[in-house]
């Protein structure tokens, strides 16, 4: 805490100064121009102008002109601007006129790669990037909806409509069944650790998605390999925002956006839900039923509103050190009322060049405030469930005066709760308070020297922390009908992180022009230091009281993992033409015992860049041909506990305490422990081709890979007495992934008045088990997965497919009730007639993205789309006449669906609630227009609508097919999001 | 080079050289667990390892009622791996005592008698006696002399945990008398075994039986006379306790009869100083744990101190349906969970008038007699012998008002009267069928507070004895283990309800004598043969 309030405030008097600081220094002569786009001839604004062979620059205005003073001694300038080729120009006298070459999809650019850069066309591993105007559009609050469906191989599943619940991102489908299958998220070089901060659902909602200037995701082994351990899934580096030249260049987005629910659950409505009742229940039930026509899906959704407000500058100070400082205001409603989150982000980025250039310092510092109220999620399916007949609120009721399930006595008049019975969805929200607050502060600095005697040797150390807490409060009145057993609560939590990354290694690039070669070599350490510290709370009643037995043990743990590393990558460049790159990482890892801590993991990777070649270099329709073939192996130990091979000995709670005598003890319970618990490794075989026609106005690339899991971590069931657990995570079992990803990019029509690009990206992926337990044995079904019986690991199958009884179906095409097929012919319907039926996980996933511009106006759209993936419509299986009509004394609503099956009771092993969900969707259509100069030219304006979350089509009769894992229980919505926005530039 | 420069690459430097100290960073420990030479340096060390003993068939878990030690898939309430609930379910439900409304297919093939090797229910019976030999095994090891004298603890301080000791062993022969009961032929692991990825190996029953017999044997210098150890440890009462119940069903087990073993056993405990509780009911109400001369080893539950969702709290709040009057009168005012009652068999034990039998061990509640609907709750008779009140009528503290503070008897003087009684009439020597018949006698005069109730010798049959039996033990995890030593259990001599899945009830195969070893685990160790049949 005290760490983070003196970094909050020494930040904010540093960024005080830097506003107030103004900066003059006297010219000898004043050279001017204008800058356009080759293309289409509009001026290009925000163009970084160099003197080179110095740091002395400046920025074009929004007409794209320029004005810079120079020295007799310059000879020319350097134009660069993000997506465009750079171009050197010799000084001239007049004027000074460029047009810039768009760099759509160019194998100019430059790509970050771990610990370095490299150029586009150079690049030997499976490597895509999107730079931020390519992101997706709208209002988007979270760093990796930037890239939805922009990344062939790259799926962003949003984990529902919550302000802030983040998504789940996949490379190239799953590599791991127990240990983490997210991909490691590195910003500006700082590895992120992924670990939970209390109050907050996904830290990732916690970075400022306006100050991210692109984002790269290196998805084969061979490109990931140089982050050894952690990469086995993929690495996704963010690159933020840096500073300009020359004067402050202020920048201030705002969005604005009302959030609407898509589609309610079908329910019955309280006039059918009447007949039914009237019709099959018996007086009891009748007796139930209520007057009131409540549709309580309405009761609990909101048209919500969120604003998001980014205000940013940079500039540079003196000549030398480039700024940028950028602060957001973001504040959003969920659809579900009472949900709401408040963020706010600063960020600072400072860049200046020290001694003659030769040290290069690159500062980034964040912090976040993090505000939330979360409503209570049990409403949803509380929602679908309740009685439409009964009032939202009854001023007789004790619970707060809402209807709740109760029974009044004839003659005393008391009340009885029935505890079984579902809740009133609107006491369940407007009586929860759960309110969370967190903070968040990271950054990196780092020094990149290059040493006087020898420039081409650079030793480049990096600092990197992130520190982070959370805490909250959930408060429910004793009244309330939800905490009734408990007498309400108040019950708080609270946890602090701090990561911290080291690392230094030396870079060696040296053009060897007498045998046409180049070399770039690289060598380094690190240290990765994860820490976390949970507080424990008893549990305290609504009158303050403690419930007994809460009180904890221990007033916090202490989670704490530490990797070390060492690595090594040389690049081999020769005669343009052949590129040979290897590396090598050596990490040791805190979570395995000494023996087995220290894994390696090396990496090959060649390209040759056919279009080189004699035959091809004089070629004008091809632009670009690069054939890469790539092995590389990474590793894996993300997701696991941290102390899994130690043998200890650990005191249970006080509510789990025995008896001897009339004393009670609290237990020394042994831990399982597998102390040869190692290395999950995954080995990718990748090959590729890049391409590009017409000065690459059309490009892109094809991809094919082979992906082994070997050593899975894998939780499996161990014989009963050989260790204090019936499971353990150990070693075990093999899983492949093989896949196609393919890419192009268009731009189909491009003059000055209209433009049209086009892209498209399309994955196919398919996931095997190949082996999974430690004996061989044909017989064993699998691993039954989660805490349902509904998906299982088979070897021979996809992990987590559906395992489930065969539905029979009457002569009108209607499930029966319980009657299954005998799959194994033994006359008997058991577990032993389950079987095997389709995969959560999507065949093949597509993205499609285009912009059209006509003049100053821009429409874009995205689509997306999944194939061959199936959901369960777990929300369905509750479809029953049993719960209409309840026995434990209440009735609730159900699906219409029920008026057809007339299931009596649940029947949630039946393949009737597998469905086909493929799919697609429109996830944002948008239309900008660029105002241009206002306020007498003083500023330039462009304003924007988007609609998101446009439209949905598929066979899935759930409200959104597109959920991760496969499992639709009454998941909190996703909302379609209209937006309006402007971003004036001044 | 410039003193600027220099400058600037200080930090450099002292990076470096502080980055290539490190390798033992790597080595973290958690901080609220301790190694094992820590845990036991001490007396109370010890003891905190004993609790662990004993809580492992008390508790689900060290950490509350929403983990379990044990953990299989197809889990989705941890409360099932507790210990007795998980007995109860195979010994109970499985029987003529009982049948449950809850919609759960592995729960609803214990009664049908149509379960399989994937069965939840008969995994969580498996996983959780092996996983009490295993922290036995854990603490066996650790309590040699050879450790106590490194680590320093001797003199009364080293008698003590030698006590305990003996206790983890006798807790191990009991678990492993379950498994030899239900499976037949489990894995076997010792405190000789390793801990890690080791493979059982598989010991056949009559091996087991040899095991048993000869550790309790081993176990009784050791072991605090009768009586005289704390309340719900075990003592030498204990052990014999157990060696009676295992010889009178040696003939089940080995094929060879023991009986008069078991008279010589059921005498010393007989013998050792217990009487009988004097009211019936007060056995199973939350106060037992006070006063009672007639348990010999109980299984202690609080609802504050030991949470668990099994144990007296499953018995208690799966036996009551939702009327808050009801309820409230069991002592669960926060609900019961319309799950278990009686088929017609077990209150028709006490005649047609089962409500207002003068035999104080009836014990029921509503519900009809027949049962249509299995998953009609109201449909079979409720059963009321366990209690979340005192013997005085005050309703024991719940911070839910679902969790109970009743303690269960694993061994009580009752079954030790009736041992000695069955063993007599099955030809064992050292008793005599008038001290037979006095005993069954002293149970059915607690029973009808008068002699009313008495028998002669000559209605003193082995049928009469089963029915005894039924009408003391019922739901206290006999049931089927008695029926199969009578030749009952899977047979169509002796039929109940939804006995082999039928309304009328219907024979089964005998295969179904024993349970199958969990599918899971004929996977994970290929040591292990599956029972015939499965």
């Amino acid at each position: 805490m005290n760490t983070k309030n003196v970094l909050k405030r020494s930040a904010l008097v540093f960024f005080v100064c830097l506003l107030f600081s103004v900066i003059a220094f006297g010219q000898t002569k004043i050279i001017s121009g204008k800058v356009t786009d080759a293309a289409t001839g509009n001026p290009l604004s925000g163009v970084s102008i160099l003197i080179k062979g110095t740091t002395n620059g400046i920025l074009t205005n929004h007409e794209g002109l320029f004005r810079l003073p120079i020295t007799a001694k310059d000879t020319a300038l350097l134009f660069s601007y993000v997506g465009y080729l750079s171009q050197d120009v010799p000084i001239s006298n007049g004027n000074i006129n460029v047009a810039l070459q768009e760099a759509n999809g160019s194998l100019e650019q430059v790509v970050v790669i771990g610990y370095g850069t490299q150029q586009k066309k150079d690049l030997t591993g499976a490597i895509t990037t999107i730079n931020s105007k390519d992101f997706q559009k709208g209002s988007i609050t979270s760093p990796e909806g930037l890239i939805a469906g922009k990344i062939a191989g790259v799926s962003v599943t949003s984990n529902g409509g919550s302000p802030g619940s983040g998504s789940v991102i996949r490379i190239r489908g799953i590599g791991s069944l127990n240990a983490s299958n997210d991909p490691l998220i590195v910003i500006d070089g700082l590895p992120l650790s992924g670990n939970n901060i209390y109050g907050v659902s996904d830290p990732l909602s916690l970075i400022n998605p306006n100050d991210i200037a692109s984002i790269t995701v290196l998805k084969d082994a061979a490109s990931a390999a140089i982050y050894g351990s952690r990469a086995s899934n993929g690495v996704i580096l963010i690159t933020t925002k840096k500073g300009g030249n020359g004067k402050p260049a202020f920048s201030f987005t705002t969005n604005n956006s009302v959030s609407k629910i898509i589609k309610e659950n079908d329910v019955l409505s309280p006039d059918q839900f009447r007949q039914y009742v009237d019709a099959n229940g018996d007086s009891s039930f009748q007796a139930l039923l209520g007057n009131a026509n409540t549709d309580w899906q309405k009761q609990i959704y909101q048209a919500a509103l969120t604003t998001d407000n980014n205000l940013s500058v940079s500039g540079s100070i003196k000549k030398n050190t480039p700024y940028r400082v950028s602060a957001d205001y973001l504040n959003q409603q969920g659809i579900l009322k009472t949900d709401n989150l408040k963020r706010e982000t600063i960020g600072l980025s400072l860049n200046p060049k020290l001694l003659n250039n030769h040290l290069k310092i690159d500062l980034n510092l964040n912090g976040s405030f993090f505000q939330r109220r979360y409503a209570n999620g049990a409403a949803i399916s509380s929602s679908v469930y309740f009685d439409p007949t009964q009032p939202v609120y009854d001023a007789s009721s004790p619970y707060g005066g809402y209807f709740e399930w109760a029974s009044k006595d004839p003659n005393s008049g008391a009340v009885t709760l029935n505890k079984l019975a579902p809740r009133n969805p609107v006491a369940l929200l407007n009586l929860y308070s759960n309110t969370a607050k967190a903070e968040r502060s990271y950054g990196s600095v780092k020094f990149d020297y290059s040493l006087p005697f020898l420039p081409d040797l650079h030793a480049v150390l990096n600092l990197g922390y992130d520190v982070s807490s959370g805490n909250g409060k959930i408060l429910v009145p004793a009244y309330a009908a939800q905490n009734y057993l408990d007498t309400g609560q108040d019950n708080q939590y609270r946890n602090q992180n701090t990561d911290v990354v080291s690392e230094f290694y030396l870079n060696y690039d040296k053009d060897l022009k007498s045998i046409k070669s180049n070399i770039n070599a690289t060598a380094g350490y690190g240290y990765y230091n994860n820490y976390s510290k949970d507080y424990n709370y008893p549990d305290i009643r609504a009158n303050e009281d403690t419930v007994p037995g809460s009180q904890p043990l221990f007033p916090y743990d202490i989670q704490e993992n530490t990797l070390l590393s060492f690595y090594a990558r040389a690049i081999y460049t020769y005669d343009n033409k052949f590129i040979l790159a290897a590396s090598i990482r050596r990490d040791g890892s805190s979570k395995f015992a000494p023996n087995v801590r220290w894994g390696t993991f090396p990496s090959i990777a060649f390209t040759w860049k056919i279009n080189q070649e004699n035959f091809l270099v004089h070629s004008n329709a091809l632009s670009e041909l690069n054939l890469r073939l790539s092995y590389g192996v990474a590793g894996n130990q993300d997701g696991i506990s941290n102390y899994a091979y130690q043998p200890v000995y650990s005191i249970g709670d006080n509510s789990s305490r025995v008896l001897f005598g009339s004393t009670y003890y609290n237990m020394a319970t042994p831990s399982a422990y597998d102390a040869d618990l190692k290395w999950e490794q995954t080995a990718t075989y990748n090959a590729g081709i890049d391409y590009g026609f017409i000065h690459n106005r059309i490009n892109g690339s094809l991809d094919f890979y082979y992906k082994k899991t070997t050593n899975l971590l894998n939780t499996i069931p161990i014989p009963a007495g050989s260790n204090f657990s019936s499971t353990i995570l150990t070693n075990i079992g093999d899983m492949n992934n093989k896949g196609v990803e393919f890419s192009i990019n268009a731009a189909v029509i491009k003059n000055k008045h209209f433009e049209w690009d086009v892209s498209f990206n399309g994955s196919y992926n398919i996931n095997r088990i190949t082996n999974i337990t430690a004996t061989k044995d044909p017989s064993y079904p699998g691993t039954l997965t989660g805490n349902g019986v509904i998906q299982i690991n088979s070897v021979g199958y996809s992990a987590n497919s559906f395992y489930v009884y065969h539905q029979e179906y009457n002569k009108s095409g209607n499930p029966i009730e319980g009657v299954y097929a005998d799959l194994n012919g033994d006359g008997i319907i058991n577990q032993n007639d389950l079987y095997h039926y389709e995969s959560p996980f999507p065949k093949w996933v597509y993205g499609f993205s285009t912009q059209f511009r006509l003049n100053k106006w821009t429409l874009s759209t995205v689509l997306r789309a999944n194939v061959g993936n199936y959901v369960y419509d777990g929300t369905a299986t509750g479809a029953i006449e049993s719960n209409i009509l309840n026995p434990l004394g209440y009735l609730a609503n159900v699906f219409p669906e029920v008026l057809k099956t007339h299931f009596y009771y649940s029947q949630p092993y039946s393949d009737y609630y597998v469905q086909n969900a493929s799919f697609l969707k429109m996830d944002n259509i948008g239309l900008s227009y660029n105002v241009g100069a206002i306020f007498h030219n003083e500023a330039n304006l462009v304003v924007n609508a988007h609609c998101q979350n446009v439209f949905t089509i598929t066979k899935y009769t759930g409200i959104d097919p597109e959920i991760y894992g496969g499992i639709d229980n009454t998941v909190y919505p996703v909302a379609r999001i209209y937006s309006l926005g402007l971003t004036i530039g001044f | 080079m410039k003193n600027s420069q220099l400058k600037i690459l200080t930090p450099l430097i002292w990076a470096i050289v502080c980055f290539c100290s490190c390798s033992k960073q790597l080595n973290l420990q958690p901080v609220n667990s301790d190694v094992a030479n820590v845990q036991y340096s001490s007396l109370a060390g010890y003891k905190q390892a004993l609790a662990k003993v004993y809580g492992s068939y008390s508790l689900i878990s060290s950490s509350g009622t929403g983990n379990s030690d044990v953990s299989f898939a197809g889990i989705s309430d941890v409360g099932v791996t507790d210990f007795f609930r998980a007995f109860w379910n195979v010994e109970d439900l499985t029987t003529d005592e009982a049948i449950c409304a809850w919609n759960d297919a592995d729960l609803q093939s214990l009664h049908n008698m149509d379960w399989t090797s994937t069965n939840l229910y008969v995994h969580a019976i498996y996983a959780r006696s092996l996983y009490q030999i295993t922290v036995c095994n854990e603490f066996i090891r650790q309590s040699t002399d050879g450790e106590l004298s490194s680590r320093g603890i001797t003199g009364d301080d080293a008698d003590q945990v030698r006590h305990f000791r003996a206790e983890a062993r006798f807790l191990r022969a009991y678990q492993y008398w379950v498994l030899m009961d239900l499976f037949g032929n489990p894995p076997f692991v010792t405190d000789k075994d390793p801990i890690g990825k080791y493979i059982p190996q598989q010991i056949s029953r009559d091996s087991l039986f040899n095991y048993v017999e000869s550790e309790l044997i081993a176990i009784q210098p050791d072991l605090i006379a009768p009586k005289q150890n704390e309340y719900a440890r075990a003592d030498q009462a204990a052990d014999w306790a157990l060696l009676a119940r295992l010889y009178l069903n040696a003939e089940v087990y080995t094929g060879n009869q023991r009986y008069t073993d078991a008279i010589t056993y059921a005498n010393k405990v007989i013998n050792a100083g217990y009487s009988l509780m004097p009211d019936y009911k007060n056995l199973f109400t939350s106060d037992n744990n006070l006063n009672n001369p007639e348990v010999i080893l109980p299984i202690a539950y609080d609802a504050t101190e030991s949470q668990s969702y099994g144990g007296s709290t499953f018995l208690i709040c799966s036996a009551h349906g939702t009327d808050p009057t009801d309820d409230a009168a069991f002592g669960i005012p926060g609900g019961g969970w319309l799950g278990n009652r009686s088929v017609q068999n077990l209150p028709l034990l006490f005649g047609t008038n089962y409500s207002s039998s003068p035999d104080g061990r009836a014990l029921f509640g509503p519900g009809t007699l027949a049962v249509n609907d299995v998953l009609d709750f109201t449909q079979g008779v409720e059963v009321y012998k366990f209690s979340n009140v005192t013997s005085t009528g005050q309703t024991q503290y719940s911070p839910n008002g679902v969790l109970c503070s009743t303690d269960l008897p694993i061994f009580r003087l009752a079954e030790m009267y009736l041992t000695y009684a069955e063993a007599v009439l099955r030809g064992g020597s050292g008793g005599d069928i008038n001290t037979a018949v006095s005993y069954i006698n002293t149970l059915r005069e607690r029973a009808y507070g008068n002699t009313s109730g008495d028998i002669t010798a000559g209605q003193l049959t082995l049928p009469f004895i089963l029915d005894e039996r039924g009408r003391e033990l019922y739901w206290e995890g006999f049931r089927r283990t008695d029926l199969i030593r009578f030749g009952d259990f899977t047979n169509a001599s002796y039929l109940w309800p939804w006995k082999g899945g039928v309304q009328a009830g219907a024979g089964v195969d005998s295969h179904y004598n024993l349970f199958p070893i969990p599918a899971a685990e004929i996977t994970a160790n290929p040591n292990l043969k599956q029972n015939p049949g499965y």
